[in-house]
């Protein structure tokens, strides 16, 4: 039997090891879809208690209702930054779903229909700053799958750029997304 | 105010603010330190007060300080400071002094597991204090409600001068949602009555109408005196047992007689349903999930989401048990609102769904429950 | 003399039944008097006076006075009246504890109440053992006394409470005895007027207890013993180390002005309303 609405919810689950910036990212997501694209949106995490290392992991639930449950119950996007949140999330997702892994970060991947991204050195070589990965695997997410829109994406990723990184974060994004296109279109 | 994602733990702050708090004591501790951060940063702009204290018992006598002095006052605090306040929390019931605890519950006994949640201090709010005492304690389910209910709570503890707990968890605490906040004029805010009798007149703890005595704060011209003694109505200590005994009676009978304002409880489908879903917290989402399915597959499901976790709500309880087959009672605990829910239910079968490992109960544990398998 | 021309009449409550609950021949009460004589001396309006005690027989005082009393929970006075001090900085907050009250269960607050220098004047009644709950040893109990729980003999140092009230950052602290009522009076008023966290250690005794536990007979001979056993400042710096030895010390020990805490938080305030404050952004925030 099914387990959740399946047409009516989104679920996204971004998981790393914490200080990647995963949970800042299902943040960004969330409000995407919930301010900028005008759908319900709720983003939950799961973080040990120190502000750096362990694992980390973000949640979103998109839909055009009212959301209930807050968290994943199994996941329809998965974005694995750490080889460890890829162990342990993988098995996790819905049938179908849509595993995308830093291929840097992520050697081993259990399942054929991953997507492998060079995220976090797309973020160093192309865009020029480590700390940008997590926009970068936005964008990959977003070019793939279109959850939300690009135009919401943009919007909520610069809402959130402290001042004057704004341009190196739009770059992020558009690294992202010329990599979906390059995955979609390859 | 237009549509933003928004923390439990900021919409409790904004809350706060809407309600009239203009003071916050507290002590940092995960997971209910956003709630401090953000009153350090909006109270100033309003001429109000933030002080962070030196833990949690100074915290709380500080709040019941304020609000002697006139303030509205709110601490924030989790499972490890929530014990640390009980003494204060039964001091400020016993001097009918208001003030409102925010505690986010997260996974114990002891240090825990501090970023995990729990609804594991739901007993403690009725009963962490010693001796006899009335307590209200509300639980939102919704970042939304977060901010509602911090509001509720604030007019609660003014309009029957006692102590208020709302009882957040982890999940509702650190939660994104999609909220829009009313405007503050939109917002309906109850302040305690001061009196208007002349100082000389004035009895602190005297009978009054509604069994709430008007206030007086202090430098207001009222010199009286406030004890956690058992006191006469000028406010004295006193050993007298006709001077105790109506205490005890008035202090529990006006929150007993105003039980239609006090205990807020949502019902869904519960007058045609055999199988009930008794859920608060972040668990009644999941337990929204959960009853949602099982209407899916025609089942007769019903939900009582209880907004007031104290008093109980029995009353709703009684009635709804009375019509059904069986209750199912959803908690990320090992049971402790259900033994209230056992209480009033008498012989109908009460079914217990619990999980005290950090995790939420999930939609499909509860479907279990409800299909009884 | 009649009634009303006595200085403290105007300041006690007559509709609160007297006698008090202290033992007859007791310091507290020459304490409760020495504050009412300050307050009367600098002339401040009742209303506009608080009162703020603990638990213990020094906590019994605030009910007898006629201002805004407030008698809190064990070792919390401190707490309460920096919640009350914040809320309403126009009202005089005295705090009045005893040693077990304020420097053992409330020895955290009283260090930051000093830090924060917080416009409160504390007052500390030291008898030196907890004499409500019976005679057990204090933080303030001297080495090799008796107590109830010390019925071999005390092994704990005690607390010098004045040196532990500036080394936390009082701006005004003081010590005197309640055998030197005058000076007691002067030393109350002088930590009132201070504008910052004032603290006068009172020192008493409790010839109930402790005076019974160590065999030094009643409270007359207890008052005799604080007039033979203390000298001031200035002579005690002429003593010897041994000779200082058990010695009270009277004086003045620290009298600094430095900014008080609500006078701080108003800028605070003007800052916020300036919107300096918007640098500091917290998760989630409206930054």
């Amino acid at each position: 039997m099914k387990h959740k609405d399946r047409d009516k919810r989104t679920e996204i689950r971004l998981a790393g090891e914490g200080g990647q910036g995963m949970i800042l990212a299902g943040i960004i997501l969330a409000e995407a879809a919930a301010i900028y694209d005008g759908k319900n949106a709720v983003q939950t995490q799961s973080y040990g208690p120190e502000a750096r290392g362990g694992t980390s992991k973000s949640e979103v639930v998109i839909s055009e209702e009212a959301i209930d449950y807050p968290k994943v119950i199994s996941a329809d996007i998965l974005v694995a930054t750490s080889q460890e949140a890829c162990d342990k999330y993988t098995g996790l997702m819905a049938r179908g779903g849509l595993l995308i892994v830093d291929k840097d970060q992520v050697g081993r991947v259990l399942v054929h229909q991953a997507v492998r991204a060079p995220i976090s050195r797309l973020a160093a070589e192309v865009v020029g700053q480590p700390i940008t990965a997590n926009v970068v695997a936005l964008g990959v997410l977003v070019g793939l799958s279109g959850v939300v829109s690009r135009e919401a994406i943009e919007k909520a990723v610069l809402a959130r750029a402290p001042r004057g990184t704004e341009e190196i974060n739009r770059a992020a994004l558009a690294v992202g997304f010329a990599e979906a296109a390059r995955i979609a279109g390859g | 105010m237009t549509a933003r994602l928004m923390q439990g733990n900021e919409a409790v702050g904004w809350g706060a603010l809407a309600a009239g708090c203009r003071f916050y004591a507290g002590y940092p501790i995960t997971p209910s330190t956003e709630i401090a951060e953000m009153l350090s940063r909006e109270l100033p702009k309003l001429g109000g007060k933030f002080i962070q204290m030196e833990d949690e018992i100074a915290s709380l006598a500080a709040c019941i300080g304020a609000s002697v002095g006139g303030l509205k006052a709110l601490t924030a605090t989790s499972g490890p400071g929530f014990s640390l306040m009980q003494e204060h929390i039964g001091y400020a019931a016993m001097v009918e002094v208001p003030c409102v605890i925010v505690d986010v519950q997260r996974l114990g006994p002891s240090t825990g597991q501090p970023t995990s949640p729990s609804q594991g201090d739901v007993m403690q709010a009725r009963w962490g204090a010693h001796g006899d005492h009335p307590i209200i304690a509300l639980s939102p389910t919704s970042v939304r409600q977060a901010f509602d209910l911090t509001v509720q709570a604030f007019n609660f503890s003014e309009q029957y001068r006692t102590p208020v707990i709302l009882l957040l968890d982890e999940v509702i605490a650190h939660m994104r949602e999609k909220v829009e906040l009313p405007a503050p004029d939109a917002v309906r805010v109850v302040d305690r009555e001061i009196t208007r009798v002349p100082s000389e007149w004035y009895l602190p703890y005297g009978d009054a109408l509604s069994d709430v005595p008007p206030m007086a704060s202090f430098g207001m011209g009222y010199r009286y005196h406030v004890t956690g003694l058992f006191h006469d109505p000028a406010g004295y200590p006193t050993q007298r047992l006709d001077e105790i005994g109506p205490w005890i009676e008035r202090v529990f009978r006006k929150i007993e007689r105003n039980l239609a304002d006090i205990v807020l409880v949502e019902e869904d489908g519960t007058d045609a349903a055999n199988t009930i879903v008794v859920a608060y917290g972040a668990t009644a989402r999941s337990a929204q999930h959960a009853v949602k399915l099982a209407r899916g597959q025609r089942a007769k499901v019903g939900l009582v989401t209880l907004l007031t976790i104290w008093p109980f709500a029995e009353e709703v309880i009684e009635r709804v048990a009375h019509m059904a087959r069986r209750i199912v009672v959803p908690e990320m605990n090992l049971g402790q609102l259900a033994l209230e829910v056992e209480r009033i239910a008498g012989r109908r079968k009460v079914v217990r769904v619990n999980r005290a490992n950090g995790e939420m109960v999930t939609p499909m544990m509860i479907l279990e429950a409800i299909e009884g398998k | 003399m009649s009634q009303d021309e006595h200085s403290a009449y105007n300041y006690l409550r007559h509709t609160k039944k007297f006698p008090n609950v202290w033992c007859s021949g007791c310091g507290i009460g020459i304490v409760m008097s020495a504050l009412i004589r300050a307050v009367d001396r600098i002339g401040l309006a009742k209303d506009d006076v608080a009162v703020v005690s603990g638990i213990g027989c020094t906590g019994r005082m605030p009910v007898y006075l006629d201002f805004n009393t407030m008698h809190t929970t064990h070792g919390r006075a401190l707490a309460f009246a920096t919640g009350l001090k914040f809320a309403r900085p126009g009202l005089t907050v005295i705090v009045i504890m005893g040693d077990g009250d304020a420097l053992a269960i409330g020895g955290n607050h009283f260090i930051h109440a000093a830090r924060r220098n917080i416009g409160l004047t504390a007052i500390v009644v030291d008898n030196s053992i907890y004499g409500m709950t019976g005679g057990q040893h204090s933080p303030t109990t001297p080495l090799g006394s008796r107590a109830t729980t010390a019925p071999y003999g005390n092994i704990e140092p005690p607390f010098p409470v004045c040196e532990l009230a500036a080394a936390a950052g009082a701006t005004f602290v003081a010590r005197s005895t309640v055998y030197h009522a005058v000076e007691l009076d002067r030393y109350i008023e002088q930590a009132i007027r201070k504008n910052g966290f004032s603290l006068v250690e009172a020192v008493s005794y409790c010839h109930t207890t402790f005076g019974r536990l160590n065999k030094l007979g009643p409270a007359v001979d207890m008052m005799r013993r604080l007039k033979e056993n203390s000298v001031t400042k200035s002579a005690a710096e002429k003593l010897s180390p041994e000779q200082r030895a058990g010695v009270i010390v009277r004086g003045v020990f620290c009298d600094e002005d430095r900014p008080e805490y609500t006078a701080l938080y108003d800028e605070v305030i003007q800052r916020a309303q300036e919107g300096a404050g918007a640098a500091v952004r917290t998760t989630g925030g409206l930054g």
